[in-house]
């Protein structure tokens, strides 16, 4: 999701990055344009946020709910690794009523999904939104995009996921890898809005982690160098998959330790 | 016989004083590759992913023998949470890590070399390390503002023998002189540094408080000891002569790289291996702490022939 004057300061470097990884792409605006964008007809600002969402969405659903299993939402300062993403829809049925996201706890019973860190829909899910908009049982009542998505998905039964890996951590990170990453310097730990209590440290964000948000635009080449280039050779990640643990053993090779 | 005496003494001290002024000079000037030189311009690669594949088992199990790393981080108390970052990072995967300090500080563990001059506290820890090396080979000298990656260092040496004189890193050139820069890290054979701290001896070629003079940086007097001992700087690349040690940071060099090659930002950049990156902040440290040992996409297996373990006792690679 994206602003006209946002095309070259922002959407560019995405484009240049992590959209690559995706199978479809679509940037959304309030204009189209030859970057290419998709004008939704409404005007850009905060209080227009969640109908360009709701636009959005029914534009998907219109033009696009059997090209793709799943339907991503993210911002033009949000960072995804797509194969991450991948990974975690593996287990799960799009024709079950699902999105996942990072769950923030307040006004939505079962919670709702950051707008800023991505939120990922299920075709259940997409049909569903659409539905409540259709039917009159979903309204736009809120300028707080993702809290008023997540009341519509309350309302059609479509279920607030939880994204974390086997060890609890988040996936959908809400700000910059930074502020996840280095612990509060007073030792006090604090968990904003999340559902799930987070850790702020190490252990905050998750090996496979999906998305970060606020990114700026030089960071999108940093985060995607350092998730698809930069590695250290032959080195053993403590954190594993189960799977990844059977098959590691494909041919001898060395250990080796200190 | 006074005059004489006199006349001689001035002609004495004015060609004395020529001659360093124009050494002064010399040493100061940029100057031009000159053709006539010993030695080459050292590019220094690791192994092919194919030559690797084709070593024997023999062969490989005692290239493993041989890569443990002793990492030298020379602190300062002005520097103590870069200290304290570097202790939490990058440090643990070396096979050891010890920090040498200027003057000893509360809030962390050092060996105190009680020594304020840069180049006399370089020769301090060098000589400490070779002492207490036991069966590692390879030496890497940084500053705590440094990040190295240790993994892709001893990729880097493999298959170079410690044994031999070896002196790697970024080389940067001063007149006649190709240096390491100390930004960047600076690795060092077993061999290298004996011969480094038998010419610490000479006091002539390598004085200890350097030049009275005029101070050369640490960087360079170390370079002036090496190539008096025959060891020459070796610039530490990957196969596409992509430099595998940097001055800059990540960001630094990502920035430099959206100005440069806009249409191909992160392939341009840096390399895949890198080992160093220069000028970190600590939260940048630790941002590339995740991004080198555990942000990845789900799927990549890159069944290198050689396993390194982490560390034990860490929480954050």
């Amino acid at each position: 999701m994206t602003r006209p004057e946002n095309l070259q300061k922002r959407l560019q470097h995405i484009r240049a990055t992590w959209a690559k990884h995706c199978n479809q792409v679509l940037y959304m605006s309030s204009q189209s344009s030859d970057f290419p964008t998709v004008g939704l007809n409404v005007s850009e600002g905060r209080s227009q946020l969640y109908w360009k969402t709701i636009r959005a969405f029914q534009y998907l659903h219109a033009h696009h709910l059997q090209h793709a299993d799943w339907f991503l939402k993210a911002d033009d300062d949000t960072f995804v690794v797509v194969e991450n993403l991948r990974y975690l829809l593996s287990h799960h049925d799009t024709e079950e009523p699902v999105y996942f996201g990072h769950k923030f706890r307040p006004f939505v019973r079962q919670g709702y999904m950051s707008g800023g860190a991505g939120y990922v829909l299920s075709r259940e899910a997409l049909r569903r939104f659409v539905q409540g908009f259709s039917t009159g049982r979903c309204k736009n009542f809120s300028s707080v995009e993702d809290m008023a998505l997540g009341k519509c998905m309350e309302t059609m039964g479509v279920k607030a996921g939880d994204s974390r890996d086997p060890n609890k951590r988040e996936t959908f990170n809400p700000f910059r890898p930074e502020n996840h990453l280095i612990p509060p310097k007073n030792g006090k730990q604090t968990w904003g809005y999340s559902y799930y209590k987070t850790r702020q440290g190490p252990d905050c964000c998750a090996d496979f982690a999906i998305s970060f948000h606020y990114v700026k635009p030089a960071d999108m080449y940093m985060l995607e160098y350092f998730a698809h280039h930069l590695r250290p050779f032959g080195y053993k990640y403590r954190f594993n998959t189960i799977q990844q643990n059977s098959t590691s053993e494909l041919k001898p090779h060395y250990k080796y330790s200190r | 016989m006074m005059s004489e005496g006199s006349s001689f003494m001035k002609g004495m001290a004015l060609g004395g004083l020529f001659c360093l002024v124009m050494t002064y000079f010399e040493t100061f000037n940029p100057g031009t590759h000159s053709e006539g030189h010993l030695h080459l311009h050292h590019h220094l690669k690791p192994l092919s992913k194919e030559e690797l594949q084709k070593l024997s088992e023999g062969q490989m199990s005692a290239l493993t023998q041989q890569v443990g790393v002793y990492c030298l981080i020379m602190v300062t108390p002005k520097l103590l949470v870069h200290w304290a970052t570097a202790n939490d990072t990058w440090s643990k995967h070396c096979d050891k890590s010890v920090f040498y300090t200027s003057e000893s500080s509360k809030a962390l563990e050092a060996f105190d070399l009680q020594e304020q001059d840069e180049w006399a506290r370089m020769r301090k820890a060098i000589k400490h390390a070779f002492e207490n090396a036991g069966e590692l080979r390879w030496f890497f000298l940084a500053r705590p503002t440094t990040f190295a990656i240790i993994e892709n260092l001893k990729y880097l040496v493999l298959d170079k023998d410690s044994s031999q004189p070896f002196y790697i890193g970024h080389t940067e050139k001063s007149g006649e002189l190709d240096y390491v820069e100390y930004d960047s890290g600076i690795v060092l054979s077993y061999e290298a540094v004996r011969r480094l701290i038998e010419i610490f001896k000479d006091e002539d070629k390598c004085p200890e408080r350097g030049n009275a003079l005029w101070k050369m940086p640490e960087e360079k007097q170390l370079a002036t000891c090496l190539k008096y001992s025959g060891v020459f700087a070796e610039n530490g690349e990957d196969a596409q002569g992509k430099g595998l040690f940097n001055k800059k940071s990540v960001s630094s060099m990502i920035s430099d790289s959206m100005g440069q090659n806009p249409a191909d930002v992160v392939e341009a950049c840096c390399p895949d291996m890198a080992i160093t990156f220069g000028g970190m902040s600590p939260s940048q440290m630790q941002v590339l702490m995740y991004g080198v040992y555990r942000l990845r996409p789900y799927g990549h297996d890159f069944h290198d022939s050689l396993t390194f373990l982490p560390p034990k006792d860490s929480d954050n690679d």
